[in-house]
C-alpha cells in the first residue's frame, strides 16, 4: 500500500528528560521518525522538553514545542497546529502515557486527531496486566502462573496450586515494597502477611516464580499488510530477576535450538497481531526454564523501545524509521533495505558477529542506595560492543564503560572484597592461593547469588578459586555457555600471566578474546606502548568488518564497522578529505545526551563542508551511532588503543575530541603524541585549562580571581591547606567528573572525616582544596571563538548558589537576577580566558559571584552540557558553528559575530533519578545526581521556569497547603517567600521551629507534628495527599535524618519538594505567573523568528504560508 | 587441536583447526546464513556434495539431539566455521557438535574468517573446495580440487535417496508445535513421496497435515508409483544439478494430469524441467532462513527458509503452461509456480522450514484441498480438473509480475 495522503501533519510526542529508564534512544527513534515521515512529506510537529536532544533541533520538525510533556501542553499544541494524526509510539513510557491521558480526555477525539502506529486499545491491551493476562491465554501463550489472595491461608493455597518458589507481590504499594520470594510455606506465611498489610487493597498476588530462568527479548515488526518480521532476539546474561535495562545482554540469543526459537518466534508474531500494534516495533519478553525449556511471555512494549534501539544497532535495521513509514501506510516491501539498497525491508536480519550490551550504574553516588540488582532498573547508560566472538564483544564492551576497566579484570582494577590486585605479582599470587582458602569460595558463592554491577568479576574469581562452572551456574542461575566463555578468557589470563610475554600465536589468541594491549602490558608487567610496538611489528593488526543486516550475502552500501582480529578487512578506506568525531561513550551521571548532540551536529557540520565525517562511540542509544548521521560510523569503545587503531586505518586529517566530553579530552594529550593531529583548541591549552599551577598563572594573568585554593596529598597537609584557604572549604579528587567524591567541609572535624572515607589521597592522586564562597551566585558560561574573535553564546545564572553541583542547578539564560557591570565583567573576563586560550571552538567557564566580585571556578576547554541549551535559547547552533571553525571557517564566515539577545527567557531544569532510589537523601551538593534535563521558554520568566518544573515532574501546585522546613540562616530569607505564599491564598504549614519564626511575623500558620514527635505527623500529611508543596532547606545530610526522610517520602508520592531558599523565590515568581497569565505554549520555530518582531499564529499560516515562514 | 586447510579452486587459502574427524575432502564449499538451525542443516540431505559455512561466527552452543534431525546423519561434506562452543548448554542437548561430526566422520573447521569465505563466495560464485587434515600443502591441495568434479551436471540424488520404499508416520514433536500448527483432524489421503534426499520435517508435516505418507526411491517409475493409486505425489527436495536427474524429469512428466503434485525445491526443479523449461546455477545459492517471498495471490510476504544452488529460468517457462505464484522479493528470481490446467504446484523454498520460519506452513493445506478436491471430482467423474484452491479468481495484478 503506498503511504496515506488523508493525512498530511503528524504529532510526534518525545519522551522528555534523560531519566533511568528512559535514556537517548528516545531521541535516536525520535529524530529517526521525524527525518523518515519529513521525507514522505509530511508535516511533522513535535513536543518534548528535552533541549539536549537532536530531535527538538528547529530544522527536524516543521514546529517544535520545548514544552513540558504532558496531557495539557499536547491539548494546547494539537488546538494551535490542528495536526491529523499523532505517533505516540516513539517517546516511551512518557509518550505512550501522555497519549493514554490525553486519549482519556478527550483530546484527540475533540479535535479529530487519529494516534497511528498504536491505538489506545492496542496499547491499553499491552499496558494492562489483566487485560494483557487474557489475551496471551486466548493465543494459547503460557505466563507464569498466579492467583490473587486476600488472606494467608488463600496465599497458602495458591501456593500449594503453583509450587514453590512463588513470589508474593502486593497489590498497591509504593516502589514494590512488600514483596518477596518465598521457598517454603513459612516463609510464605510471613511475607504474605506482610504484603497483606502494606496493601492499600489488602491483595496479594501470588506468583510463580521464574527467577533463574533465562530471559529472552524479541524485537518485532508488522506492517498493514499483516507482514510481520523478527528484528533481532537477544538474549539476557543476567536471568530473569533483573531488569533488562540492567542486564548484560546478548544479540542474537545464543542457546536455542532452531525449534526453540521458531517457537518464540511464532509467539511473538501472534503476540503483537492479538494485541493489535497495527504497524511499527514492539519488543516482546520471554522467560524459559533452563532444566524443561517451558517458555513464558512476560511483558510486551507497544513501542519502540531501549532493546529496539539496541537491536537497531545490532542489526543495522533502523526500527524506528521504519516503524515511522509503516505508520502512514507502507508496507514493509515497499521499504527498501538502506544497507543493501536493492532488497527490501521485509526480511529478518541476520548477523555474522556477536554483540552484548552491558550497563552502566552509578552507585556511587547514592549515599546509601541498595546496589543490588532488580526488577526496578537502576543503570543510567550502556555501551555495546561487536565482536566476532562473544568473549571479543564482552571484553570490549567492558572496556567501554568508561569505568577504567580495559576488559575482563587483569587492568590492575580487580578487587576481591577490599582485596586490590593492582599489580602482577598479586594477581599471580591470588592464583595461586585462592585455590585454597575455603572462606573465600564461600564467600564468593554467596555473593554470585545476588545480582550487582560487578557479579561478571566475580565470577572471575570464582575461576581462580577453583569453583567449578557448575557451582558457580547453581549459585548464578548465568547460563552455561556465558561461564564456559568467560573461563575461556580467565584461562587465558591465566596462561599469559605464567609466559609473561606471547609469541605471535597466542597473542593473536589473546586479541581473538578481545583483550586489550592494557591488559596484556599488565600481564607483561610492560606498557601499553610497547605492546602496541609488539603487535605492529607481528603485524597483529584489527581488521574492519561491516555491520549489514544479512551476513554479507548482499554488497552493503552503509559503512558501519567494527575491528576484530582476522584476516581481511570489509573495505579500503577512501582518499577523501576525512575527519574523525570522538563520541562520549555510555550515558553516566555528569556525562549524557548532550555531548551526543554536539558530536551529530559536528558530523552533520562536517558533511555540509563536504568533508568525509568519521564517528567513532559505543553508545547504542544515540543518534551518533546512526549509521545515517556520519559518513562512516566504528561502533568501537574510546579507548587510546581503538582509537589510534582507527586513526591508522583511517588516516584523518583531525580528530575532534572537545564535543564528546571528558572521554575524548582525556585521551588528547596521549592522541597527540602518537601524532594524530587533534582538530581545534590545541592540546597544550587544553592542558592550562586542566594544569593547577598553569591555570592560576594564567587567571593571575588577566586578573581573574580565583577561591584561594590548595592541595594535599596527606592528612596533614589537608588540614594545614582548609586552615590556609579558611573553612569552609570544597574538597575534592583532582581530575573528576560529575563533581565525584566533592563535598563542602565547614570544619576540621568534616574534613578530617572526608579525607579518611571518602578519597584516597595519594601522590598521584592529590585532593583538592578550594575556599568555598558561600551564598555566592554561580554563572555558566559558553563561548565560541575561532582563534581569533570570540563570542559568548550565553550566560546562565543558576538559581541555585554556588556549592551545588552546576550540573545539577536550575540555570536560567539570560540571568535574572545580575548587574550589568557583572555581567559585563563576565563577558569581559571570559573572551580574555578565550583569547590567551586561542580556544578554536566551544569553551565553557564557570564564575561564582560574591559580594559583586567575580571569582573564576573552571574553565573547560571543550563543549559543555549546557552547549544544546543555550543553542536553542539563542537559536544559533553552536557545536556545528564550533565543528566548522575546527573545519576551517571562521566565525565571520559563519555569520556569528555578535551576542545573540533573544527576547525570552530559557530556563534550564535538573531531572534526579531519586524516585528509583528509594530512601536515598535527595539534597543537592557538589557532587552531580541529575541524569537529565528539560527546558521551559517564555517571555516571563516565571512562565519560564513554572514550564521547567512542569517539565521536570515537579508540577507546582496552583492552591493547597504548603509544608515549610528551613534550618535557622535560611529563616529570614525564607519570609517573603512565606508571606507571598499567604497571600496567593496557600496554606502553610512547619514544624515547631520555622512555625514560631513565621507565627512571630504574624504569618498565619499550623505547626504539624515532626516524625518523631507522635500522630498524625507530616508523614501522614504527605501519605493522606494534604500537602501540595515543600520546601524544604536540609540542615545536615543523610539517608538517616528526619528531613531527609521527608523529602525521600515527598518523592515517593510525587510531591514538588524545593531544597534552596532560591528555588523557593523562583517558584514563588513561577506560581503567580500561571495563576496570572495560564499555560500557553509556542514553538522553538516562532520564537526564533524574533527578528520578525511579531509571531505569526499558526493557525493562520496553514500550508503554504508555513512554508514562508520556515524559509524567513 | 589439529591444523586444518581449506583451499579453494580459486586459490583461495583458508586456515583453522580441526574439530571433527581427521581426513580429507572435497566438495562445492557454499555458505549459509542461518543463525540457528546448524543441526538441521547438516543432516539435511540436500547438502550432499557440499561443504557448508555457516555465517554466524559461533557454533555448537546448544549441542546435537537426536530429534532435531533431517536424516539419520549428518549429509554434509565439510563444516566451516568461526568458533565452536567451549559447552554445550540446553536442555535437549545428548552431545556436543564435535563428538557427533567425528562419529560421523566428518570434518569440522573452526578458526575460520567465515566473512571473508562469505564475501569471496558471493563476489565470485561457489567454488570447488577442499578440507583437509592431511596434506597442509595448499598447491597439492590446490591440484587436487582442480581435479574433483564440478556440482553441475552432477547426479548426487542416487546417493542419497533411500535404499527401499517405507512408510513413515513420525509427526512433529507437540513441545514445537504452535497451536495453529497443531495435528489436523483430517480425512487422510494416502501419498507418495518420491525420496530424491526428502528433509524429514517435510515428511512429518505431510503426516501432520493429513497425509499418509509412502516414500519410495528416486528412480521409481511412474507406472509403478500409479499403480499404488495414491491420492497425490510429493516432489522431494534434493542435492546436486536437477537437469541431471532426467529419470525423475521423465517420471513426473508422466505423473502430470494424473495425479495432484506438489514439490519442493529440487522437486520444483524437476517440475520446472519436466514443464519444457531450463534451470540454471546460481552465483552462490540461497541458503538462509531469512528470505522474503510474496505470494502473489494475496501479496503477502512470507519469510521463508532457503537451500538451493539451482533455480528454474523464469523466462524458459514464458510460453508454457505454467503460472508464477510466488518470487524472492531479494532477487526476483522464481520462488513457486503452478500448472494452469492439472493440478500441481511447487516451491523453490522450504515451507517445512527445519530450520527457519513457519510462515508458509499454509501450502501443506493447499496440497490437501488440492488433493482433496482432485479425489472429489475423481469420484464425481470429472478428472484432471485444475487445482482448486488457488483460483477464487485472484490472480496476481501484472505490475506485481516481477521482470
Amino acid at each position: 500500500m503506498p503511504k496515506r495522503t488523508d493525512i498530511k501533519k503528524i504529532l510526534i510526542i518525545g519522551s522528555g528528560p534523560i531519566i533511568i529508564g528512559q535514556g537517548c534512544e528516545f531521541d535516536y527513534s525520535g529524530t529517526q521518525a521525524c527525518k523518515a515521515l519529513r521525507e514522505e512529506g509530511y508535516q511533522v510537529v513535535l513536543v518534548n522538553s528535552n533541549p539536549a536532544t537532536i530531535m527538538t533541533d528547529p530544522d527536524m520538525a516543521e514546529r517544535t514545542y520545548i514544552e513540558p510533556v504532558t496531557a495539557e501542553v499536547l491539548e494546547k499544541v494539537i488546538e494551535r497546529e490542528r495536526p491529523d494524526a499523532c505517533l505516540p509510539t516513539m517517546g516511551g513510557q512518557t509518550g505512550l502515557n501522555v497519549a493514554i491521558e490525553a486519549w482519556e480526555k478527550g483530546i484527540f477525539k475533540k479535535y479529530a486527531v487519529e494516534l497511528i502506529g498504536a491505538d489506545y486499545k492496542a496499547i491499553k491491551k499491552a499496558e494492562n496486566r489483566e487485560e494483557f493476562k487474557q489475551a496471551m491465554k486466548k493465543i494459547g501463550l503460557d505466563l507464569p502462573r498466579s492467583h490473587f489472595a486476600y488472606s494467608v491461608e488463600e496465599a497458602e493455597q495458591a501456593a500449594d496450586e503453583i509450587g514453590y518458589p512463588v513470589v508474593v507481590r502486593p497489590s498497591f504499594t509504593l516502589g514494590g515494597s512488600g514483596s518477596g520470594i518465598c521457598f517454603n510455606r513459612e516463609e510464605l506465611a510471613r511475607t504474605s502477611r506482610l504484603g497483606l498489610e502494606y496493601s492499600l487493597t489488602h491483595e496479594v498476588l501470588i506468583e510463580e516464580s521464574v527467577l533463574g530462568w533465562k530471559e529472552y527479548e524479541m524485537e518485532v515488526m508488522r506492517d498493514t499488510k499483516d507482514n510481520v518480521v523478527i528484528i533481532c532476539s537477544i538474549e539476557n546474561f543476567d536471568p530473569m530477576g533483573v531488569h533488562t535495562g540492567d542486564s548484560i545482554t546478548v544479540a542474537p540469543a545464543q542457546t536455542l535450538t532452531d525449534k526453540e526459537y521458531q517457537r518464540m518466534r511464532d509467539a511473538s508474531i501472534a503476540v503483537i497481531r492479538e494485541i493489535g500494534v497495527a504497524t511499527g516495533g514492539s519488543n516482546i519478553q520471554f522467560a524459559v526454564n533452563p532444566e524443561n525449556g517451558r517458555m513464558v511471555v512476560i511483558e510486551m512494549n507497544p513501542r519502540v523501545s531501549r532493546s529496539s534501539a539496541l537491536a537497531s544497532k545490532a542489526t543495522g535495521f533502523p526500527i524506528a524509521k521504519f516503524a515511522a513509514k509503516l505508520a502512514v501506510g507502507y508496507t514493509l516491501n515497499e521499504i527498501s533495505n538502506d544497507i543493501t539498497q536493492y532488497t527490501p525491508a521485509s526480511f529478518e536480519p541476520v548477523i555474522d558477529y556477536c554483540v552484548v550490551k552491558i550497563p552502566r550504574f552509578a552507585f556511587e553516588k547514592f549515599e546509601g542506595v541498595d546496589d543490588t540488582l532488580s526488577t526496578q532498573m537502576k543503570s543510567v547508560g550502556e555501551a555495546m560492543a561487536i565482536g566476532r566472538t562473544f568473549k571479543e564483544a564482552f571484553q570490549k564492551g567492558l572496556r567501554s564503560l568508561e569505568q577504567k576497566r580495559f576488559g575482563f579484570g587483569g587492568d590492575g582494577k580487580d578487587d576481591v572484597f577490599g582485596l586490590k590486585l593492582d599489580t602482577r605479582e598479586k594477581l599471580m599470587k591470588f592464583i595461586t592461593e585462592a585455590p585454597a582458602d575455603e572462606a573465600l569460595k564461600d564467600k564468593i558463592l554467596s555473593y554470585l547469588a545476588k545480582p550487582k554491577a560487578e557479579r561478571p568479576f566475580y565470577i572471575k574469581y570464582a575461576f581462580y578459586a577453583g569453583l567449578s562452572t557448575e557451582q558457580i551456574y547453581q549459585a548464578s542461575k548465568i547460563d552455561r555457555w556465558f561461564l564456559e566463555n568467560l573461563k575461556q578468557i580467565v584461562e587465558l589470563e591465566a596462561e599469559l600471566l605464567q609466559k609473561g610475554t606471547a609469541p605471535f600465536d597466542l597473542l593473536r589468541k589473546a586479541k581473538r578474546y578481545g583483550f586489550s594491549d592494557r591488559q596484556l602490558a599488565f600481564y607483561f608487567a610492560t606498557r601499553e606502548a610497547k605492546v602496541r610496538k609488539l603487535r605492529a611489528e607481528l603485524g597483529i593488526r584489527p581488521v574492519y568488518k561491516l555491520v549489514d543486516t544479512c551476513a554479507a550475502e548482499f554488497k552493503a552500501y552503509t559503512p558501519y564497522f567494527y575491528s576484530t582480529y582476522e584476516e581481511e578487512s570489509d573495505m579500503i578506506p577512501s582518499g577523501r578529505k576525512k575527519v574523525m568525531i570522538l563520541g562520549g561513550g555510555p550515558n553516566r551521571i555528569g556525562q549524557g545526551i548532550e555531548f551526543d548532540y554536539c558530536c551529530v551536529q559536528a558530523a552533520f557540520a562536517f558533511r555540509e563542508m563536504e568533508l568525509e565525517t568519521i564517528m567513532v562511540n559505543s553508545n547504542p542509544e544515540t543518534v551518533s551511532t546512526d549509521y545515517d548521521t556520519s559518513d562512516k560510523l566504528y561502533f568501537e569503545p574510546l579507548t587510546l588503543e581503538d582509537v589510534l587503531n582507527i586513526v591508522e586505518f583511517e588516516h584523518p586529517m583531525g580528530v575532534v575530541i572537545q564535543l564528546g566530553g571528558q572521554t575524548p579530552l582525556n585521551l588528547a594529550k596521549a592522541l597527540e603524541e602518537n601524532g594524530v593531529p587533534i582538530l581545534g583548541t590545541s592540546v597544550s591549552s587544553i592542558d592550562i585549562a586542566e594544569d593547577r599551577d598553569k591555570f592560576k598563572k594564567l587567571l593571575e594573568s588577566i586578573q581573574l580571581k580565583q577561591p584561594s585554593n590548595a592541595i594535599a596529598r596527606t592528612e596533614k597537609e589537608a588540614i594545614s591547606a582548609a586552615e590556609k584557604v579558611g573553612y569552609p572549604v570544597v574538597v575534592r579528587p583532582s581530575y573528576v567528573l560529575g563533581g565525584r567524591a566533592m563535598e563542602i567541609a565547614y570544619d576540621e572535624e568534616s574534613l578530617l572525616k572526608y579525607m579518611k572515607t571518602a578519597v584516597e589521597a595519594s601522590e598521584e592522586q592529590p585532593v583538592l582544596i578550594d575556599k568555598f564562597l558561600e551564598y555566592a551566585t554561580e554563572v555558566d558560561v559558553d563561548l565560541i571563538g575561532d582563534g581569533n574573535n570570540y563570542v559568548i553564546g550565553g550566560i546562565m545564572e543558576h538559581v541555585e548558589e554556588a556549592g551545588i553541583h552546576s550540573g545539577d542547578s536550575a540555570c536560567s539564560f539570560p540571568p535574572f537576577s545580575l548587574s550589568r557591570e557583572v555581567i559585563e565583567a563576565v563577558c569581559d573576563k571570559t573572551k580574555k580566558l578565550a583569547a590567551s586560550l586561542h580556544i578554536k571552538g566551544l569553551m565553557n567557564v564557570q564564575y561564582a559571584i560574591q559580594h559583586g566580585e567575580v571569582y573564576c571556578l573552571e574553565v573547560n576547554p571543550r563543549a559543555s552540557r549546557t552547549v544544546p541549551f543555550i543553542s536553542k535559547a539563542i537559536g544559533a547552533p553552536l557545536s556545528k558553528y564550533a565543528a566548522k571553525i575546527m573545519g576551517g571557517l571562521t566565525l565571520r564566515e559563519l555569520g556569528m559575530t555578535r551576542e545573540i539577545h533573544p527576547k525570552h527567557y530559557s530556563v534550564k531544569e535538573s531531572v534526579f533519578p531519586f524516585i528509583k532510589f528509594p530512601g536515598v537523601d535527595i539534597i543537592l551538593s557538589p557532587e552531580m545526581k541529575s541524569t537529565g534535563e528539560v527546558m521551559g521558554i517564555d517571555e516571563d520568566f516565571g512562565m519560564a521556569f513554572y514550564k521547567s518544573q512542569d517539565a521536570a515532574s515537579s508540577k507546582l501546585p496552583m492552591s493547597g497547603t504548603v509544608f515549610v522546613s528551613v534550618k535557622d540562616v535560611d529563616k529570614p530569607k525564607i519570609l517573603p517567600v512565606a508571606k507571598k505564599l499567604a497571600a496567593l491564598g496557600y496554606e502553610l504549614i512547619a514544624t515547631r521551629g520555622t512555625a514560631a519564626y513565621l507565627t512571630q511575623q504574624s504569618l498565619p500558620v499550623k505547626t504539624v507534628l515532626r516524625l518523631n514527635e507522635g500522630r498524625p505527623n507530616i508523614e501522614d500529611g504527605i501519605k493522606n495527599g494534604s500537602i501540595h508543596l515543600i520546601i524544604n532547606t536540609p540542615m545536615g545530610k543523610g539517608p538517616k535524618l528526619d528531613e531527609a526522610k521527608i523529602r525521600s517520602l515527598a518523592v515517593s508520592f510525587k510531591i514538588p519538594c524545593i531544597t534552596t531558599v532560591e528555588g523557593a523565590e523562583c517558584a514563588i515568581l513561577a506560581m503567580e505567573s500561571i495563576r496570572i497569565k495560564g499555560l500557553s505554549v509556542r514553538s522553538i520555530q516562532e520564537y526564533h523568528s524574533w527578528k520578525n518582531e511579531t509571531f505569526p499564529s499558526p493557525s493562520s499560516c496553514e500550508g503554504e504560508g508555513n512554508a514562508r515562514q520556515l524559509e524567513s | 587441536m589439529k591444523k586444518a586447510l581449506v583451499v579453494l579452486e580459486d586459490g583461495l587459502v583458508l586456515e583453522g583447526e580441526s574439530f571433527g574427524a581427521e581426513g580429507e575432502r572435497f566438495g562445492e564449499v557454499v555458505f549459509n546464513t542461518s543463525m540457528v538451525g546448524y543441526q538441521e542443516i547438516l543432516t539435511d540431505p540436500s547438502y550432499k556434495g557440499q561443504i557448508v559455512t555457516m555465517t554466524y561466527p559461533l557454533i555448537g552452543n546448544y549441542g546435537v539431539n537426536c530429534k532435531d534431525v533431517e536424516s539419520e546423519r549428518p549429509q554434509v561434506e565439510g563444516f566451516l566455521i568461526r568458533e565452536l562452543s567451549p559447552v554445550v548448554s540446553n536442555y535437549r542437548s545428548q552431545k556436543s557438535l564435535s563428538d557427533y561430526l567425528k562419529e560421523y566422520s566428518i570434518l569440522g573447521v573452526e578458526g575460520i574468517d567465515t566473512r571473508r569465505l562469505t564475501t569471496h563466495l558471493r563476489d565470485h560464485g561457489a567454488k570447488r573446495g577442499v578440507i583437509s587434515t592431511l596434506d597442509l600443502d595448499p598447491k597439492s591441495l590446490l591440484k587436487k580440487v582442480l581435479a574433483s568434479p564440478e556440482m553441475t551436471g552432477q547426479d548426487l540424488v542416487k546417493e542419497v535417496t533411500s535404499k527401499s520404499a517405507y512408510t513413515f508416520d513420525e509427526t512433529l514433536d507437540p513441545e514445537f508445535c504452535w497451536p495453529t500448527q497443531e495435528h489436523k483432524a483430517r480425512v487422510p489421503f494416502n501419498i507418495v513421496c518420491i525420496d530424491s534426499g526428502i528433509k524429514r520435517n517435510i515428511l512429518r508435516k505431510l503426516n501432520q497435515h493429513g497425509f499418509k505418507v509412502k516414500v519410495v526411491q528416486a528412480t521409481t517409475s511412474a507406472a509403478r508409483i500409479m499403480s499404488s493409486n495414491p491420492d497425490g505425489v510429493f516432489l522431494s527436495n534434493g542435492p546436486g544439478d536437477p537437469a541431471a536427474c532426467t529419470y525423475l524429469v521423465d517420471t513426473t512428466r508422466n505423473l502430470m494430469g494424473k495425479v495432484p503434485i506438489f514439490g519442493i525445491c529440487l522437486g520444483h526443479q524437476i517440475l520446472g524441467l519436466a514443464l519444457g523449461g531450463r534451470t540454471f546455477k546460481l552465483k552462490f545459492g540461497h541458503r538462509g532462513a531469512n528470505h522474503p517471498v510474496m505470494d502473489l495471490a494475496t501479496q503477502k510476504v512470507e519469510i521463508t527458509s532457503q537451500n538451493h544452488g539451482f533455480c528454474v529460468d523464469l523466462e524458459s517457462l514464458a510460453n508454457k503452461e505454467v503460472e508464477l505464484t510466488h518470487v524472492n522479493l531479494n532477487d526476483k528470481t522464481l520462488e513457486g509456480m503452478r500448472h494452469k490446467k492439472y493440478p500441481v504446484f511447487s516451491v523453490q523454498y522450504h515451507p517445512e522450514s527445519s530450520p527457519g520460519p513457519h510462515d508458509s506452513d499454509y501450502l501443506f493445506d493447499r496440497f490437501y484441498e488440492m488433493v482433496s478436491n482432485f479425489c472429489h471430482s475423481r469420484k464425481s467423474g470429472n478428472p484432471g480438473s485444475s487445482s482448486p484452491t488457488l483460483d477464487s479468481g485472484s490472480r496476481p495484478p501484472s505490475a506485481a509480475r516481477p521482470e
